[in-house]
């Protein structure tokens, strides 16, 4: 290298001062924005660390993957009911009518290359995004997370769990197959079923009675691709936002408080770990799609009303109201020239309606009660709230239970019993088995409550015996695993120093500068 | 600009990558240059198979293959650098400071006065002004939500308790064919929609024919019965016929059990009596399906002798009773 060439680099990095290029965008972005002095503290945010504090990431991951396998879909799926007959590589379709939505959908899984992968990997991900609210969902209730100041995030929440069933109902209806399409005739006949509105509600939005003029597709693969996606993303932005504002929630523990938080920080460390999670649920969709098959419409055939198969079950997240819509008795009043269907009304409109109704106003029910007026920060164990965690078992043992009594006819054939017996046998359950598993939990939490060392390990003893004969315990020492020392957190500092390995070992943390840990290497 | 401005704001002060009295860490605090190896050939692999699946795509492999090398591929990528984040990466624990989201008292105040105290001046001194504008806004939102509802659909009128099916409408089946008196034997079943629906040539059926005119025929015995007094000449040669549409949710009432004479509803298990008029024997179903009056026109077809006699399917607000 020419000598002038050296001096004009040195030259450059001289100019660009000690942080180089970095610095330089830095300083640029901050010379117009303003952005060191935050982002350095968002750089420094502390994300306390445990297990379930993940799974509301694995929603958001499954967001992302349902946004990128959904706008390759969008390219080839065709909003329509339009009659075809459909030729293509599926072979025992060709020469059947078919409508445009189905035979693209067919089409996208056979002629589309990786096409019939991306579709599985967007309805897993479907899936994987609605258990994933709900799970985490579980996690903030038992846990108290919800609890002041974080009441409106628990609302903006159960809003997106609303939407994301809807969204995956929607979803699940447009490829226009027969399992599908008769799911959106039974919503049709659910919004129909409501009084004074339902039939305004059903012609205006259908185009005209079941299945209307074709409007139904179009309009709900807007909805679909548009605007409940685009609803989510501004109430997730809503919902990240006020957690960066109001700063994660933790459990209790040494140096933990109300007034801190614990953890590693945002960059690089949580960062990396987080995006590596990205990428490990974006996999395991990947991984169902290639391998479990799932909604092969080709096998159904292309919705026609007056055709219908055996076993028609919704997606897994409609179960419970398919659940509360069987065992229901068929009370239909009809008088004074009306009709009110209590048999469709009661279990599909009202029950849900109330059970959201419940889980958002949680927080405001539990503050009335308990008088609690308080900021929290620090996590409750489920133990030591037995009440709460009581009505959450119990709603979770009705929900389980609804969902069980969706396949009626499934457990009656494999069991071999009268689906009659089936019937009542969930007519019933459904209000004695959260009963149950209510007064069970709450027995459960208070018997935790006062045992001594719950959760730890036991400690094994010695039996000794004295050469008179004497027997005596000794406890032997604690395993490495029971003395789960917490360290003293520290603030962030600025620099990371890796010193080189210099003599093969790693120096013991005693040798560290006070209030330092360093790894030598 | 020199070096010396150049100081961060905070003391440097060497980062841990991770404590070695960690408990979490274990081995991996004790030998990061191991962890490092192993984290270089995950992402090697991983790279083997994201490769695989570009490979697999160009050359259009099997979707499992495709499928299995990506997921893979993201797995490994991922989970390197997981570990990468967990293994070699500052552990901590370190500490934030919760700062107090709420204001003071003063600024509390301060806020709900400009709030209340300019209102009073600027709103309620123009107690009509501000009423105006509310109606107006209040009237603008009304109007505006006509072209958004309005527009959607047309009224439904009484397009909810009429069918196609007119007095003297030929049965066809999916094929278009009419129904004779020898079409099905006793025993048998078969779906039938009014002539004029079904297209003989195409086989296409319209969205109506198949929605709301569905109608199941079944020839339960080899002479008329009576379903329910009143009915005695609906069923002629023993055909009897129903809206396909159960009464619950809409659904096909599509099963048969030739045994018990039940149409039975896949969807939530109402079970409909042919025999006696439909009536719900089990199952959430209120209502029996509508029965339709047969009969045979001069050439021998099957045919409706009248509508039917009550709206099809699943109950609504504006149904009348009968």
């Amino acid at each position: 290298m020419s000598d002038t060439a050296a001096r004009t680099k040195r030259s450059t990095k001289a100019a660009m001062g000690p942080f180089g290029q970095v610095g330089k965008i830095v300083d640029e972005l901050d010379d117009r924005l303003g952005v060191a002095k935050g982002g350095r503290v968002f750089l420094d945010k502390i994300f306390p660390d445990h297990w379930s504090f993940m799974l509301g990431e694995i929603s958001l991951y499954s967001f992302i993957v349902l946004l990128a396998t959904g706008i390759f879909l969008s390219l080839y799926f065709v909003p329509s009911t339009q009659q075809v007959i459909y030729h293509g590589s599926y072979q025992p379709l060709n020469g059947q009518w078919v409508s445009e939505a189905y035979r693209s959908t067919v089409s996208i899984s056979f002629d589309v290359r990786g096409g019939l992968l991306v579709r599985q990997m967007h309805h897993w991900a479907a899936d994987i995004f609605t258990g994933s609210i709900i799970v985490h969902m579980a996690r903030i209730f038992f846990t108290g997370a919800f609890r002041k100041p974080r009441e409106l995030n628990w609302l903006i929440g159960t809003t997106m769990l609303i939407l994301a069933i809807l969204e995956g109902f929607i979803g699940y209806s447009l490829p226009d197959d027969l399992i599908s399409g008769t799911g959106l005739r039974i919503g049709y006949s659910i919004a129909e079923s409501i009084p004074f509105v339902g039939s305004y509600l059903v012609t205006f939005l259908w185009g005209g009675q079941f299945p209307g003029t074709g409007i139904i597709i179009p309009r709900f693969f807007l909805i679909h691709v548009l605007i409940i996606p685009l609803v989510l993303l501004g109430l997730i932005s809503v919902h990240l936002g006020l957690l960066v504002r109001q700063k994660h929630t933790q459990f209790a523990g040494e140096g933990r408080t109300e007034h801190n938080v614990v953890g590693s920080p945002m960059f690089p460390t949580f960062m990396a770990k987080t995006t590596g999670f990205l990428f490990m649920v974006t996999a395991a969709t990947a991984l169902l799609g290639a391998f479990v098959q799932i909604n092969p419409i080709w096998q159904f055939g292309s919705y026609d009303a007056s055709k219908i198969s055996y076993a028609v079950q919704p997606d897994w997240y409609m179960g419970w109201l398919d659940g509360a819509l069987r065992i229901m008795p068929s009370w239909e009043f009809a008088g004074w020239g009306h009709t009110i269907p209590f048999e469709v009304l009661l279990p599909a409109v009202v029950f849900p309606g109330l059970i959201f109704t419940i889980a958002m106003l949680w927080p405001a029910l539990e503050r009335k009660v308990t008088g609690d007026d308080e900021l929290h920060n620090l996590l409750d164990r489920p133990r030591d709230r037995p009440k709460r965690t009581a009505a959450g078992a119990a709603m979770f043992a009705l929900l389980f239970t609804l969902f069980g009594a969706s396949s009626t006819d499934v457990l009656a054939n494999f069991f071999h019993i009268s689906l009659n017996e089936v019937l009542w046998f969930f007519r019933i359950a459904v209000f004695v088995i959260p009963v149950i598993a209510g007064l069970v939990t709450y027995q459960l939490c208070r018997e935790m409550q006062g045992v001594h060392g719950i959760g730890k390990r036991k400690r094994s003893v010695i039996v000794q015996r004295s050469p008179e004969g004497e027997y005596s315990t000794v406890p032997t020492p604690p395993r490495p695993d029971d003395v789960h020392t917490e360290l003293d957190p520290e603030p962030v500092p600025v620099r990371i120093d890796i010193e080189p390995l210099d003599n093969g070992g790693p120096r013991e943390p005693e040798s560290s500068p006070t209030g330092v840990r360093q790894v030598t290497r | 600009m020199s070096d010396g401005d150049r100081q961060p704001s905070r003391t440097r002060v060497p980062m841990p990558v991770a404590a070695l009295s960690d408990p979490h860490m274990g081995d991996a605090a004790k030998h990061p240059a191991r962890v490092e190896k192993i984290i270089a050939a995950v992402f090697l692999l991983a790279i083997v198979f994201i490769s695989l699946f570009g490979a697999g795509y160009v050359q259009n492999w099997k979707p499992w293959i495709l499928g299995g090398t990506l997921g893979v591929g993201l797995f490994l990528l991922g989970f390197g650098l997981t570990a990468w984040g967990k293994y070699l990466m500052p552990q901590g624990p370190f500490v934030e400071e919760r700062h107090t989201l709420a204001s003071t008292a003063e600024e509390r105040d301060a806020m709900s006065a400009a709030l209340v105290e300019r209102s009073a001046v600027v709103v309620k001194r123009r107690k009509m002004l501000g009423g105006l504008f509310a109606l107006g806004a209040g009237i603008f939102g009304v109007v505006a939500v006509f072209p958004l509802l309005r527009s959607l659909g047309p009224l439904p009128g009484d397009s909810l308790d009429v069918t196609d099916w007119r007095k003297g409408t030929v049965l066809v089946d999916s094929n278009g064919r009419p129904v004779r008196r020898d079409t099905l034997v006793v025993g048998g079943i078969m779906t039938v929609y009014p002539q004029g629906q079904v297209n003989a040539l195409t086989g296409f059926i319209t969205d109506n024919g198949q929605a709301v005119d569905q109608t199941v025929l079944i020839r339960v015995s080899d002479e008329p019965f009576t379903t329910v007094p009143g009915r005695e000449d609906w069923t002629p040669d023993g055909y009897v016929a129903y809206s396909k549409l159960c009464t619950h949710l809409g659904c096909p009432v599509g099963l048969y059990e030739q045994q018990l004479e039940l149409l039975v509803c896949p969807c939530h298990q109402s079970m409909f009596n042919v025999r006696d008029g439909a009536v719900p024997q089990f199952g959430p179903a209120p209502r029996p399906l509508p029965q339709m009056h047969l009969g045979y026109n001069d050439q021998g077809y099957l045919i409706a002798m009248a509508p039917y006699d009550q709206p099809v399917g699943p109950g609504f607000y504006e149904r009348t009773t009968t």
